[in-house]
């Protein structure tokens, strides 16, 4: 059976299905930023999968997304840093002190 | 089988030819080239360094310590398999896998001629750079499942150095890559054609811009290939952890880093891909600054005279090993212990002098150019490897840490922007 | 337009394969007890994508997903992992309070998407462009550079601010 784009469009929605219950499950700041790196990804397999129909701008717009999942990932883990050298915690339910 | 046979006749790589047997023999050819490689390596810098500190080195297992690598290997591979008690197991089988199978990858897009790449990517030298990068993860696998703290630490070290040095060589590398598409020719002169107008990823293209620009890119807009060419050696040196940058595996600081809790054949593996990684990113520097597989002046030095003088140099380099190697074994001791390593040492050399009798053929001369002469400068870059190691004293963490981010990187960053101000103008 | 294009080969397989590979890692990244676990089964599921790019004839796409997001982005989750040393909270429970209602959430949203691909099949075009494949950086370096230059300004200001923001809030004192 031929591959057609449809076939990658599934496979990015199954991607982004399985990110969204990441987000929502766990407890894990740090597994919720990787399904959030999952999600990214779905999007850009959806962006690459067009682009082989419409031109090129689905690869430049999936290069820039690349770029901001980076600089989120960075600023993410950051905060994560800087709480848990407050309270000495990594699950989400346990951060929730505006100030200590 | 025709079509087996019809490929020698065309001039692309197998990978653009879709030959897929020849790209399975050309893998093997590469796998067992490197594998001789590193081998030689393990002897070759044991020597070196020893007769740099005025001593000896392995005399003993072969003549002149030529079968201490095999005995090595042996030992090696006989040694018993230790797993530290609460290691992770996945992780810790997975690590050196990593480590080996990216040091390798990057051998796929090599040129070692114009045809003699196992294929020609159009993003080969980010190929490449990528592949390269991707070690550091079984580096950091391999340190976490040691469970003890001298292996993380060191691979946290080691890692976050690999990290570090990995954009100034991108720096480095882009500049080069930017030379493919500049000519400049009012600034420097340089020759006719200044390459294709746009710029070229990919690794063949690289060397043959080198080609139709009649420059090597280290000497393209002195002192600016020159400085590239430098960061870029400098960085290399520290991306594959070798000394004078080696804290995170020196015996003396931390018990040999991320590979402390390996034993046996786990840890040959780092080993072999160690210096595997140093000949990959040694012939990045060759590709991209060297001219790649182009003999010295072919253009200046032009005409068929010249390239038959040049063709003969293979065939001079061998004679030149079996020349030593058989001085050596007359002037070897003449009591009978020594009997054996007489006979080897000369059963060797006059094995050197064979081959190189058999690159005299004008058959084998004119394809064995290209290679022989990729080959001999990452050679020269071994070299340097070894000397570095025993020249230099160790940086501190902190000292390598500051090189690379407060000078690598902002002189890397310098040397582009003026490349492509001197380019443009 | 009859350009030097390599034959694609073993399609299926491929494809099948490597999604098959991504959907796997990706149950394995939010199911693994283990953040590293999670970190390697995320190597898994980029590295995948990166050769589907590759079947999309996107080679650029795919070089910078493996320089940017496994040798950069993974390398920075499993430093954080491994310095904050998480490790002991394994052994707590894994899933929230609210884990029924976030996953009826998302079947319906699967629900939706099934919906869309089913209903909208007529609206994809059916050939696909042929670009040459040799050009492909050549050509996506001319638009970041020629349409795209304003967007590729704002990100490198972004990931300046990142820098600067991320290095601010991880440091012990200011």
């Amino acid at each position: 059976m031929e591959i057609t784009t449809l076939h990658y469009l599934v496979v990015a929605a199954a991607l982004f299905i399985i990110g969204t219950i990441g987000v929502l499950t766990r407890r894990n700041v740090v597994i919720i930023l990787m399904s959030i790196e999952l999600i990214l990804n779905a999007v850009n397999l959806n962006l690459v999968a067009f682009s082989r129909l419409y031109g090129l701008h689905g690869q430049v717009f999936s290069i820039f997304v690349i770029t901001d999942a980076a600089a989120e990932a960075a600023v993410g883990l950051g905060i994560l840093i800087a709480f848990f050298r407050n309270k000495e915690t990594v699950n989400a339910d346990e951060i929730d002190l505006l100030k200590f | 089988m025709q079509d087996f046979l019809n490929y020698l006749n065309s001039n692309l790589t197998p990978g653009q030819a879709g030959a897929y047997i020849w790209v399975v023999i050309y893998i093997l050819i590469i796998f067992a080239a490197v594998s001789v490689a590193v081998i030689a390596m393990n002897w070759l810098e044991r020597k070196i360094l020893a007769h740099m500190q005025v001593r000896l080195g392995p005399m003993r297992v072969g003549p002149h310590g030529l079968l201490q690598p095999f005995a090595d290997a042996l030992k090696l591979l006989l040694k018993e398999d230790i797993i530290p008690a609460n290691a992770d197991k996945l992780v810790f089988w997975m690590a050196p896998l990593v480590v080996v199978i990216t040091a390798f990858t990057t051998y796929i897009v090599i040129p070692f001629g114009p045809t003699h790449a196992v294929t020609d990517m159009n993003i080969g030298i980010l190929f490449m750079l990528g592949v390269a990068s991707l070690g550091t993860l079984g580096i950091i696998m391999a340190g976490w499942a040691s469970n003890s703290h001298y292996p993380l630490l060191g691979s946290l070290r080691s890692s976050a150095q690999m990290v570090s040095y990995e954009v100034a060589m991108g720096m480095a590398v882009v500049s080069a890559v930017l030379m493919t598409s500049l000519s400049g020719a009012g600034v420097y002169g340089i020759g006719p054609g200044g390459g294709d107008a746009i710029g070229t990823l990919s690794m063949i293209e690289i060397v043959r811009a080198q080609m139709n620009q009649h420059v090597w890119f280290i000497f393209k807009f002195f002192p600016l290939g020159l400085a590239a060419f430098g960061i870029f050696a400098i960085a290399m040196v520290a991306e594959t952890n070798r000394a004078p940058f080696d804290l995170p595996e020196a015996e003396s600081e931390l018990t040999a880093g991320f590979h402390t809790e390996y034993s046996g054949f786990r840890w040959s593996l780092f080993f072999l891909a160690e210096y595997a990684a140093m000949i990959a990113v040694s012939s990045i520097a060759v590709t991209l600054w060297l001219g790649g597989w182009m003999r010295p002046f072919p253009h200046w030095l032009g005409g068929t005279a010249w390239d038959t003088a040049f063709s003969l140099f293979p065939a001079l380099t061998f004679f030149f090993l079996a020349g030593l190697t058989l001085r050596t074994t007359v002037r070897m001791p003449k009591t009978s212990y020594f009997k054996i390593q007489k006979t080897g040492l000369g059963v060797f050399g006059l094995l050197l002098g064979g081959i190189g009798l058999v690159l005299l053929v004008p058959l084998v001369r004119d394809r064995i150019q290209d290679i022989y002469w990729f080959t001999i400068k990452v050679a020269g870059f071994m070299y340097l490897y070894i000397w570095y190691r025993g020249t230099f004293p160790r940086y501190r963490f902190d000292q390598l840490m500051s090189l690379g981010w407060k000078f690598m990187i902002p002189t890397g960053v310098g040397v582009l922007i003026a490349t492509a101000l001197v380019g443009v103008l | 337009m009859p350009v030097q294009e390599l034959t694609p080969v073993a399609t299926p397989y491929f494809f099948y394969g490597l999604s098959a590979v991504a959907v796997l890692s990706a149950i394995g990244v939010i199911m693994r007890r283990n953040p590293v676990h999670s970190a390697i089964s995320l190597i898994f599921t980029l590295l995948s994508l990166a050769g589907l790019y590759l079947m999309l004839y996107a080679p650029f796409v795919a070089g910078v997903q493996i320089i940017l997001y496994v040798g950069g982005i993974v390398v920075l989750f499993l430093f954080v992992i491994m310095l904050i040393n998480i490790e002991r909270m394994e052994r707590e429970y894994q899933f929230n309070k609210q884990w029924l209602v976030g996953l009826l959430a998302a079947t319906v949203l699967g629900v939706l998407f099934v919906a869309v691909y089913v209903k909208g099949q007529a609206i994809f075009p059916q050939h696909a462009v042929r670009f040459p494949e040799q050009l492909n950086t050549q050509q996506v370096g001319k638009m970041l550079y020629v349409d795209y230059l304003l967007p590729f300004e704002i990100a490198s200001l972004l990931l300046l601010v990142a820098i600067v923001g991320a290095v601010v809030m991880a440091k012990k004192r200011i």
